[in-house]
This record gives C-alpha cells, structure tokens and sequence, in this order.
C-alpha cells in the first residue's frame, strides 16, 4: 500500500515541475512591464529601470526561473505587486472559501448524481430513464454562470430567501454549491448511468439473483461496489474542473476565494499572484488526483492485490 | 458482436445485395444515425443556427449595434421581440449575430485544438518510446491545470481579442485529441498494412497521413462535436468574466456579463443569452452523442 502511494507521488513531481514552467513562460510572455505597472503611469525611465533592477527582471529567463523555482521550493511564491503582502498569504486566505465550495460542490454533485445515475438504469427505456437522463445532459449544457444569474433571479429578487452575495450564513452556499457542482452532477449521472447497465449485465449479478438474493441486497453487495470505482475516476476528474468552475461562482456571488484572486491579479497584471494562484491550483488538482488512486486501492481489491504479490 | 453484418446486411434478393455492396461505412454511419430520433432533433438545430449565422445580416430585424437612448430597457414587445439592452439595441437582433461568433470561436478553437493536439498525439503513437513519453508528459502537464484557469492565464497573457480567444480555448482542449489519436495510432501501428506501407517505402509522414489518421477519424469526429460545445461554454465563460469578446461586440458571453446589473429590472438581458448558449450547447451534445453511439455500434446497447 505505501509503495503504490509513493509511486504515485512520485508522478505528482514531473507534473508540478511542468506546471511550473508553463505557467512561468505563460505570464512572462505578458506585454505589460510590471515594473511599470507598479510605479503607474507618472513614474521617470530611471525609477523605472532602478526597479527592473531590483525585482531581478534584468536577468536572463532561465535565472528568473530558477530563483522563482528554488523560492518556491521553500514556500515562497513572492510578493504581490498591487498589495505587496507575500502571494502565500495572500493564497491561504482566500483558499478555505475556495475548498469549501468545492467540497460542497463535489458533495452536492454525488448526492444528487449519483441516484439519479442508478435510478435510470435500473429503469432502462423507460419514461424514467428518459427524464434522468435529459436532466443530466441538460445539467452538462447549460452555462453555470447562467444558472447562477437564474437561480438569484428566483432565489434572491422573485422570492427572496436566499442572500445573493457574502460569506457568513449557510444560506450564502447553497446557490454557489448547485452552480458548482451542476456539471459533475451531469456527469456522475451520466457515468453512474452506464456504469451500471454494465454491471447489470456481468454473471455473477445474475447468479446472485439466482440464487435468491433479494433486489436490495444484489444492488447493495454485488453492484455498488463496481460502479464505484469508474464514477469515482470521473469525479476525481472533475473535481480538478470544478476548481476552475470556481473562478465563476465566485464572480457571480462576490465571494473573496481563489479564483478572485487570480482574475483581478490578471485584470491588475500582478504577475506573482497569478503564477502563484495557478501553480497552487495545480498542486490541489494534484492531491486530490492522489487522493483518488489512494480510494481505488480501497474500493478494488485487486489493485492492493497486485502491489501485495509484488512486495 | 459478430452478427453485427448479419442484422446490418439483412440478406434479402441479390439485387439489393449489389447494392448494399457498394455502401460506404459513412453510410451505414449515417443510416444508423436517422435511426436516433434525438440525434436528428441536434443535428437539425446545429444545422439551423448555422444558417442562422450565416443569414444574420437577413434576419436580424435591426442594427446588432445601433444605440437608440429613447429605447433602453423596453421589454419584450412586438417591436422588439426580446426586448432592448441599455443602449437601445435590439436584443433579437444582437442574439441572432451572436451565434456567428460563438459558432466560429467554437469551430476555429476546436480546429486549433483537433490539428495540434491530433499532429502530437499521431507522432506520439507512431514512433512510440521516449518521444511519446515526452509529449504525454506534456499533455499531463497541461491536464493538471484546470481547463479554464490554463485559458484565462493564457488570454491573460496574450491580450483579450478574439483570435487570442481562440487559441486560449484551442490549447486548453489540446490534450484530449492527443489522447484519441494517440490510442488510434498505438493500435494501429502494428497492423500489415502499416508495415507494407512501409516496406514499399512510403514516408513516415505519409504512413501517418494516409494510414493512421483515417483510422482516427471516428473518435476525432465525436470528441470534436463534443469540444465544439465545450469551446462554446469556455468562451462564453471567458467573455461574462470580461477576458473574452470585449463589448460592443454583441457576443453572448459578454452580453450576459453587461446585462447582470440589471437583472433586477430587465431580467430578459440575461435570460435570452443564457437560452441561445445553452440550445446550442445542448443540441451539439445530444448529436454528439447520438453520432458516438451511431460509429461505434458495440457500445449502444
């Protein structure tokens, strides 16, 4: 078990590491000098160059690189331009409302996808497969941030129940969690749908039932468990694209997350912020990829199995 | 499985069997996918709002960009069926010329994305070892960032305009027609063809181009219609949060964005936008859909 975790880990590097790169050539192909952007606009050609200097921009890119990467290495992401406070700070402040929007998201998104993915299975071509399994495309078509604008629409202005803005009720998440989590519901649906019609299909489903197991127990004990694991694969995946969907919700409801931070630090040309934000992004779609491998393990034997016969 | 032909070719006289002899598989591909009535109903929208597109300049009863101050913010009437913006535009006609750009930043990203990402996957598949390793590395690399944060960093970086637009959502889809052709080319690669090819001395690139990429074309084509919807969504997203198509421009993205401060008094601003992506959204996934289950039989049952 601990050998499959470390070599999973181990993949996490390279990745970062690219990330890395990419992002660091991504934001110095920007056109703007941040120097100047931080003197403003009155600012002379000496203070200018004095603090190009200074911020180490005269260097070459490949140096920038390695200071922004050995930095980096030890917990520090720089400062931001605009605030000047370092990016680090800035990121672990904005980050818990970001995660626990995405873990509502991702709870919303099973709770609902999930037995609305059994239930038009279990009733394959009917009118109640037809119904899911619209519901679940149309889930998958529709623009969040259009739902969201709708749902304050009825929510906070036709009836007004829920706030449309801040951070300090639980009444404030239950708009952003169903704009978050409305695609990967579609999804796990969808996932959930066809997952199960396979699994109906295997031997051993119809051998429990030949021998007399009732309906219930069949679905709980001999199909649940293998249509986990691939919904659970989707999910992962999409918990990665639910982070991104963050940058929406949090527009629509002014809440002061993660993905604000990094769309203002790119209307603002704060560069450390963005390359920051986004390598930090990476890291979490990372973990939660590794957390992923981690519940296979758990929910197919087979796998421990394997790393169990190769020990 | 293998009765697949049997119920395909139902043999009945040997005049039709003459004829069925001459079908090509894009027929029986398209005689398959009559068949699914959903599928069709996408498709015939699909088709619409291209001819929709293309007509705007005839069907939009006024000026997609025509200010008229006396007119702001009237509801729906009969003059103005879906109402007016801030500006007096017409929504309707603002509406009908938004489908060109978001059918033509789908179309063009997906393309983008389809060439790039099809060229990698190809030559990954082909020559296989480190060269594929690399190149699926990178594609990781890029999979790692999520799809909409990688885009805003690059229109970030490069400018919001339309053609940065396009690349932005183009490079985020990169990765999975990597994959597709990748997987096509790894199973195909190994077949006798490929090796008389070869053995006749046929290029590489030539191996590739007229061996490998017909056999991809399937999942190319499903994935694309498929990606064509995700631009749509991508862009419009990168529009609403201001990185995308700029105002005046009537695109849709944006046109919500300018319509949420008035939401409270002319909800129809974000209501009527909202509606065209998600029709056209929707539409291109259900045919999507319907044309994976119409190329690949076995997995429709």
């Amino acid at each position: 078990m601990l050998r499959y975790f470390l070599k999973r880990l181990m993949f996490l590097i390279p990745v970062l590491l690219g990330v890395s790169v990419v992002i660091f050539s991504i934001v110095h192909l920007a056109p703007g000098d941040p120097a100047e952007v931080m003197l403003g606009p009155s600012a002379t050609q000496e203070e200018i160059s004095s603090l190009r200097e200074q911020l180490g921009l005269t260097k070459p890119l490949y140096v920038q690189y390695g200071i922004f990467l050995t930095n980096a290495l030890k917990g520090d992401l720089g400062r931001s331009i605009k605030s000047n406070a370092p990016v680090v700070d800035e990121i672990m402040e904005r980050f818990p409302a970001t995660l626990t929007l995405a873990v509502l998201g991702m709870i919303f998104a099973i709770v609902i996808g999930l037995p609305l993915g059994i239930l038009a299975a279990l009733k394959q071509n009917t009118w109640v497969d037809a119904l899911c399994s619209f519901f679940a495309l149309v889930g998958f078509s529709i623009p969040n941030f259009w739902v969201g604008l709708m749902l304050m629409l009825l929510l906070s202005i036709y009836i007004p129940i829920l706030p449309s803005s801040g951070f300090d009720s639980w009444k404030n998440f239950i708009m952003p969690t169903i704009v978050l989590g409305i695609q990967t519901m579609a999804v796990i649906a969808r996932m959930t749908r066809s997952s199960m019609l396979e699994v109906i299909r295997q031997d051993y489903v119809r051998t429990a039932r030949a021998k007399g197991i009732s309906d219930r127990l069949v679905l709980t004990r001999h199909i649940l468990g293998n249509v986990l694991i691939p919904v659970v694969t989707i999910a992962g995946i999409y918990f990665g694209h639910q982070l991104g969907g963050v940058v929406i919700t949090e527009t629509i409801f002014s809440i002061p997350g993660l993905g604000r931070l990094i769309v203002d630090a790119i209307r603002a040309q704060d560069y450390p912020v963005v390359q920051g934000g986004v390598l930090f992004f990476a890291l979490c779609v990372g973990i939660v990829n590794l957390l992923v491998d981690l519940l296979y393990a758990v929910l197919d034997p087979r796998i421990k199995a394997q790393y169990r016969a190769a020990k | 499985m293998n009765n697949e032909n049997g119920t395909l070719f139902a043999p009945s006289s040997g005049r039709t069997k003459e004829r069925e002899k001459r079908r090509s598989p894009w027929w029986e591909v398209w005689r398959r996918l009559r068949r699914n009535k959903a599928a069709v109903a996408g498709m015939s929208v699909v088709i619409l709002l291209v001819v929709v597109a293309v007509l705007a300049p005839v069907l939009a009863p006024y000026d997609p960009n025509q200010t008229n101050i006396k007119m702001r913010l009237q509801g729906p009437s009969s003059e103005h069926p879906l109402g007016t913006d801030n500006f007096g535009r017409d929504m309707l006609s603002r509406i009908i010329y938004g489908s060109r750009i978001s059918l033509y930043v789908g179309f063009v990203a997906v393309g983008i994305g389809a060439v790039f990402g099809g060229i990698l996957g190809a030559i990954g598949g082909y020559y296989g070892g480190r060269l594929d390793n690399f190149i699926m590395r990178c594609m990781d690399v890029l999979l790692a960032i999520p799809q909409i944060i990688l885009a805003i960093a690059i229109v970030g970086a490069l400018g919001t305009s339309l053609l940065n637009l396009m690349i932005a959502v183009g490079i985020s889809q990169l990765p999975r027609y990597a994959r597709v052709v990748r997987a096509s080319a790894l199973t195909v690669r190994g077949q006798e063809y490929v090796e008389a090819a070869r053995a006749v001395g046929a290029s590489d690139a030539r191996i590739i181009l007229e061996n490998i990429l017909p056999n991809c074309m399937a999942p190319i084509i499903v994935q694309s219609t498929l990606g064509v919807a995700q631009a749509i969504l991508s862009a419009a997203a990168l529009s609403f949060l201001g990185l995308g198509i700029q105002p005046p421009t009537a695109e849709w993205g944006s046109m919500l964005s300018s319509g949420r401060q008035f939401l409270r008094n002319a909800p129809y601003l974000t209501f009527f936008p909202g509606l065209a992506i998600s029709v056209v959204v929707l539409a291109l996934n259900i045919f999507g859909d319907g044309l994976r289950d119409s190329l690949d039989p076995k997995l429709r049952q």
